[in-house]
Parts: structure tokens; sequence; C-alpha cells
């Protein structure tokens, strides 16, 4: 018989009931709750008369709606000026009070973007189970874990049950070998991948990441990579364990400790595939062929290296494909044949669940030093993912880095990568943003957006235009 | 959950490929904890001059008269055709809602985005999926005749043609049982609530670490 995938094992530790149907039982280890997807399943609980199965399995964080400015937020809840997002996060409190599920809450130092907290807090393990209402908890997979986003009704499901109803994806394994060029990083490989398969691409399978790039990524960077799985269509994307996911994990605020540890560990070592494990799919891409990545379209696939040019939909033969560079050249208000370098942004942001982590501040701070933003650039962003992020990042004078730029140094949550709140772009205005989706109206309405690694967006910002961030290094060098 | 059992509906157009969470229901209207009253924000960039707001009254608002729900032949429309990775995207159930909201029971795409289309069966709402010849010929025959109908069955698991063309799709079955009956699942799990005992109680052995951590004595 052939070996295991990691996501066969993970699937297979957690199956609860095989239906004949085809559909499975899978058991949930860490239900992650935030504002915006929840108050229909706490209601929907109310309604029926249901408790939650579990207590100790949920963990909940506002972040899509809270604001990032200082001064808004020294006011807590009671402080956030929409009255419409207000009563969203204090909703989420008075559910997790009133059905006792832990919560971190606003200006708490923990408080952050959830996919941020989790694997920070060690709320997140290997080997776990984690589901929250949101497509980006496949983030969590990098740690060894089966990760992936749900709707409210299967949120409801989760906390009513401890369980999902499920049906068994294909494997597919994105191999990246070699070795990455300096200055190219997890989120240049996670758009090249998407441009290789395309936003469909992982429909209906569980990725795993491996090649030697991702062994030799940090967490972060891996993080990064199964963030954006579901920009490439799959629910889930994972990454084996090996020293540096225990290096991460040990020592964290809800990780195993003693005799625990070491248990944990032993279980966690079996965390990969099989040498002789079958993939549906396997997709190999050399990561020395990597160049800085920027979108320019309005899908995460629309996407060139920045020395690319934009293409011209008069060259494309199907009609399908050619309407749709056609549409989204029109949205973007950019023309066939132009220079990625050409593009202007008005604004730049840096965070998101994609980014937002230390190592993400260090790379955009390190091409910032020194600098100043280019004239032309309206609003630059800088948004830690959790408060424990933004101290870290004060103790190393980031934020003084930032700010000598011409940069806004704000408090943590989801900001401009959704726009839920007041940060938002303006028809019209094009983002460097380190985000994940560039899809129409995603950061405002009418804005347009440009997915690029953190020191891309910082090098932009400088610049005033795309810019490949190499050539800045260089000179830093 | 409403169920589903036959649908004939006038169909509507939504033609491009990559439709996605964003386009189908704008962030701002995620604050709402309501799960209805979406309707009125379905499409709500496209299908509007300006940009909505949360509590709005959208009757009042400039239509985009491009917009193929703004149409006069596709008023009261039920089954939407779209183009491959339909709900591609976000986790928002706010999606579905929309849909359902508005009227639509039945979206019929080449490919759906996986969270989407599962969000949309707890909902009462059928995605159907067709190859995209299939897609192909159901689009010219809609711009080509006006108040066109097609007929769902889910039970025959059948989209039938208004020229007697019969196209067959895939449903598993346990997605197609709870649909047609109108179940809500959690009741269905918790007829196993024995069995998920008795593997927590297993696991928890097995993998202590895993269980305890997160209580409220520690918030
Ligand atoms: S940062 Fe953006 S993508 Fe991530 S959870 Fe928040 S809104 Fe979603």
């Amino acid at each position: 018989m052939a070996g295991k995938t990691l996501y066969d094992k993970l699937w297979h530790n957690h199956l609860v009931e095989q239906r004949d149907d085809g559909s499975a039982l899978i058991y949930i280890d860490r239900h992650l709750i935030h504002e915006v997807t929840s108050p229909q399943a706490f209601e929907g609980l109310r309604l029926a008369g249901r408790k939650p199965w579990r207590l100790d399995a949920n963990l909940a964080v506002p972040d899509h709606n809270v604001p990032t400015s200082t001064e808004e937020r020294a006011g807590g809840v009671a402080g956030i000026l929409d009255l419409v997002s207000r009563l969203q996060v204090q909703t989420l409190d008075d559910n997790c009070l009133a059905f006792d599920i832990t919560e971190i809450p606003i200006n708490d130092i923990r408080q952050g973007i959830v996919h941020v907290v989790g694997p920070e807090q060690g709320a997140t393990l290997p080997g776990m189970t984690v589901v929250c209402g949101d497509s980006h908890t496949s983030t969590h997979g990098a740690l060894g874990a089966l990760a992936h986003g749900i709707g409210t009704s299967e949120v409801e499901h989760v906390l009513a049950t401890q369980c999902l109803i499920q049906q068994k994806m294909k494997n597919l394994l994105v191999k990246i070998d070699g070795q990455l060029g300096p200055g190219i990083t997890a989120k240049d490989v996670a758009l090249a991948v998407i441009g290789e398969i395309g936003t469909a691409g992982g429909t209906g399978y569980a990725i795993e990441f491996g090649g030697e790039v991702v062994r030799r990524m940090s967490m972060e960077g891996r993080m990064t990579m199964c963030n954006m799985s579901i920009e490439a269509g799959a629910r889930m994307g994972m990454v084996a364990v090996d020293d540096c996911t225990l290096d991460y994990v040990r020592g964290r605020p809800y990780a195993p400790t003693g005799a625990n540890w070491d248990a944990a560990v032993a279980a966690w070592r079996d965390l990969h595939s099989d040498a002789d494990a079958v993939f549906d799919r396997v997709v190999s891409l050399d990561g020395a062929a990597i160049k800085p990545q920027v979108t320019w379209g309005t899908s995460p696939e629309m996407v060139l290296p920045i020395d690319g040019v934009l293409p011209d939909p008069a060259a494309i033969g199907n009609p399908a494909a050619r309407e749709a560079v056609e549409r989204a050249l029109t949205y973007m208000g950019l023309r066939p044949g132009m220079a990625i370098t050409d593009i202007r942004p008005d604004r730049v942001f840096i965070g998101s669940c994609t980014n937002s982590r230390i190592e993400d501040l260090r790379a955009a701070a390190e091409v910032v030093r020194g600098r100043r933003v280019a004239a032309s650039v309206k609003q630059a962003l800088v948004v830690p993912g959790s408060g424990l992020v933004k101290a870290q990042a004060e103790a190393e004078g980031l934020d003084a880095i930032f700010i000598a730029a011409g940069m806004e140094w704000r408090e943590p949550g989801c900001s401009m990568c959704l726009a839920m709140n007041a940060d938002k772009l303006g028809a019209g205005e094009h983002c460097a943003s380190t985000s994940n989706r560039n899809f129409e109206g995603r950061q405002g309405f009418g804005g347009r957006t440009h997915l690029v690694s953190p020191a891309m967006a910082a090098a932009a910002a400088i610049a005033g235009h795309f810019i490949d961030v190499r050539s800045l290094q260089e000179t830093t060098a | 959950m409403k169920n589903f059992t036959v649908l004939d509906g006038l169909v509507a157009p939504m033609d491009r490929a990559n439709v996605d969470t964003d386009m189908i229901i704008p962030k701002q209207f995620l604050k709402s904890i309501k799960r209805s009253g979406f309707g009125p924000n379905l499409f709500d960039e496209m299908r509007y001059m300006d940009e909505g707001q949360p509590g709005e009254d959208s009757s009042k608002r400039p239509l985009n008269p491009d917009f193929p729900l703004n149409q006069a032949r596709y008023q009261g429309a039920s089954i939407l055709l779209s183009r491959s990775n339909f709900g591609c995207g976000s986790s928002r159930e706010h999606a579905p809602w929309a849909l359902e909201d508005y009227g639509f029971r039945c979206i019929i795409a080449p490919s759906f985005a996986d969270i989407f289309y599962n969000n949309c069966f707890k909902n009462g709402v059928l995605p159907v999926v067709l190859d995209a010849e299939s897609v192909e010929i159901l689009f010219q025959q809609l711009y080509a005749t006006e108040g066109y109908h097609l007929v769902v069955d889910l039970e025959q698991q059948q989209v039938c043609c208004p020229d007697g063309e019969v196209f067959h799709f895939e449903v598993d079955s346990f997605r197609k049982h709870c649909l047609l009956n109108g179940l809500d699942d959690i009741g269905v799990t918790l007829e196993s609530a024995e069995t998920i005992r008795r593997f927590e109680a297993g696991w928890r052995r097995q993998s202590p670490w895993l269980f305890g951590s997160m209580t409220v004595g520690e918030r």
C-alpha cells in the first residue's frame, strides 16, 4: 500500500465517522471566532436552544472591523465611530460572555488579526484541525495543521457538535525547488504559484507546499504561502512539521509544556508525507527563476514579474480570456503593453494576515530606512498583525523608521485589506498592497489593488512607482 | 432550511468567470448581525451607480442600466447562469444569503469555489456544475430567448431546457438528501453524538495537549 500524505494523516487522525455516501464526520480541535461571521451562528444556537459542545476549543478575537487609528482605538469598543461596526464588535463580546468563550478583546496586547494571533499564542498547533469563519484560515496549515475556512452555518455546526461534515479532498503537492534569489520572499513565491496554476488550480485539492525553498523558509514565510492557498482555489494549504516548526511553537502561551510537550513532539514528528505517498497532482517550480511579483488585474492570477509588460487583449485568441483581460485593464485604468514599473500607486498598505508579521515589517523597514515616501503617494499605512507584533516592532525601532519615512504606524487589525473600517481606497486609486485579494472594490469602492511583498510595497512607496526592490537593496548594501 | 426539489425558473446571466464574493456582496454589508435582508445589495457595485451603505434604502438609488438584473426581461429570475470559478474569494455566507434573499435558488456554472459551493447547500441554494460547453449552449439559448426558463430537478439530477434537451449533473448524496428534505445538518450530526463522544475520549487520551488549555479561567 502506498504511503500517506500529510493531509491523509491529518484527515485520518480526526475521522469520527465515515459514511457510506462518501461524506465524513471530522473532529475539530480548534475553532477561531471573529466578529463578522459569528453573530448569526450564535443567534442560531440561541434559537435552537443549543450550547457549545466544548468551550475550551474556542478562541475569539475581533479584527475585521476594529479601527486602526490610535485615537479611535483609545476608547475601546465604545469609541468605535462607525456604529454598525461597533455593534458587531460589541455583539462578539456579548456572545463570548454569554456562552463562556475565551475572547481576546480589543486593546488587549494579544489582540490582532485572527490568523496572526492563533499561531502567535500557540492556540493553533501542529496536528490540529483548525477552522474559522474566514477563508484565510489556511494560514495555520503552515504549522502542519489541517486548517480551512468555513461559512457561518458551519461555525454554528462546529460550536454545536465539535465536528464538520466533510468530503475528502484530493492531494496536490506544490514543490518549489532550488534556491530563492536575494530579495525574493514567500509572497513572491505564493504569487508565482498562483500565476502558474491559476485561481481555480487548487479547487478540490488540499495543497502541501514542499521542496527545498519551503524547507528553508521561516514559519512566517510558510504562513504567507499557506495563507494564499485559497487564492489558488484550495481551501487548505500545509507544510510538513520540522525543527523550524517546533522551534516556533515552543514556549508559546497555549503550547504544551513538560511531559505533554515531549509527547506532542513525538506525535508531531510523524506529520509529513511518507516518502512513497502518492499525490493526485504535482506542480514543480524552480525557486531560482522567481522574480519579484506584482499583480496588475482584478484576480490574483493576473500577475507578472516586476520586469513584465501588461498583456494586449488583441493578442489573445480565446474570447473569454480576452474579455477577462479587457475588463480587468478597464477597471484598473491601465493600457496594454504598459510596463509594470510605470504603474504609480496612490496609496501603500503594508499589513493583513498575509504579511503583517514581524519578519514582514522588518523587510519593509529595511527598504524604507533613511528614505522618504515619494510625494506622489498620498498615504502609506503600516498595520501590524497583532499588538504583540506591534510591541516587538517598536522594541526594534521599526516604527520610528516608518514614521521618519512619512508612513503611518497603526493599531493592529485587518484594516485596508478589506476596508471594512475607515482605511480604504478612493475610487480610481491604485494601491501597492501586501494583502491577498485584488478583486474589484476589495479595498474600497472603485479601488485598484496591486498585490506585492512587503519589501516591494515599501520600494513602491519610496519610488512612487513599482520598482524592483533588489535595485534599492543593492544600493543599501 | 428551505427544501429544494424541482425548480422551474426564469434564468438570468452573470456572464463572466471568477465572480468573487466581494462582487456578490461587498464588505460594508457584512457588518450586519442578521442573516436576512441582503437581497437589495446583491452585486451592489455592479447593480447601482453609487456606493451602497448598510441600512440605506436601495430602492432610491440610481441603477446601472447595463447590468442584466436591472433589465425588464430578467425580473423575477430564480436561476443564475455564470462562468467558471463562481464564488471564489472569502468564506462569507452572506454571499449565498444575498443570492437567496434576492430570489435565486439555483446557480449554474462550470465550476465553483469550494467554500461557496458548500455554503450554498446550507441555505437552500443548489449550485449545479455543468461542463463549459453545456453552459455555453445555455448562454446562447438564454440570450436568444426572452423569458428563458429552465427546469432543475434535484432528485433526477437534471437540468431540462425548453427544447427538451436534458443535462445531467453530479451532486453528492448526503448534500442532496439534506437539500431535498430541507434538513438542518446540526440535527443530523447530533444523532451521532455518542460516536463523537467516544472519539473525543480516545483523542483526549492520545493527545491530551489539545484539551483544556483555553478555558474561561484564563481570560
Ligand atoms: S487581513 Fe484581510 S484576508 Fe486576512 S482575515 Fe483580515 S480581512 Fe481577511
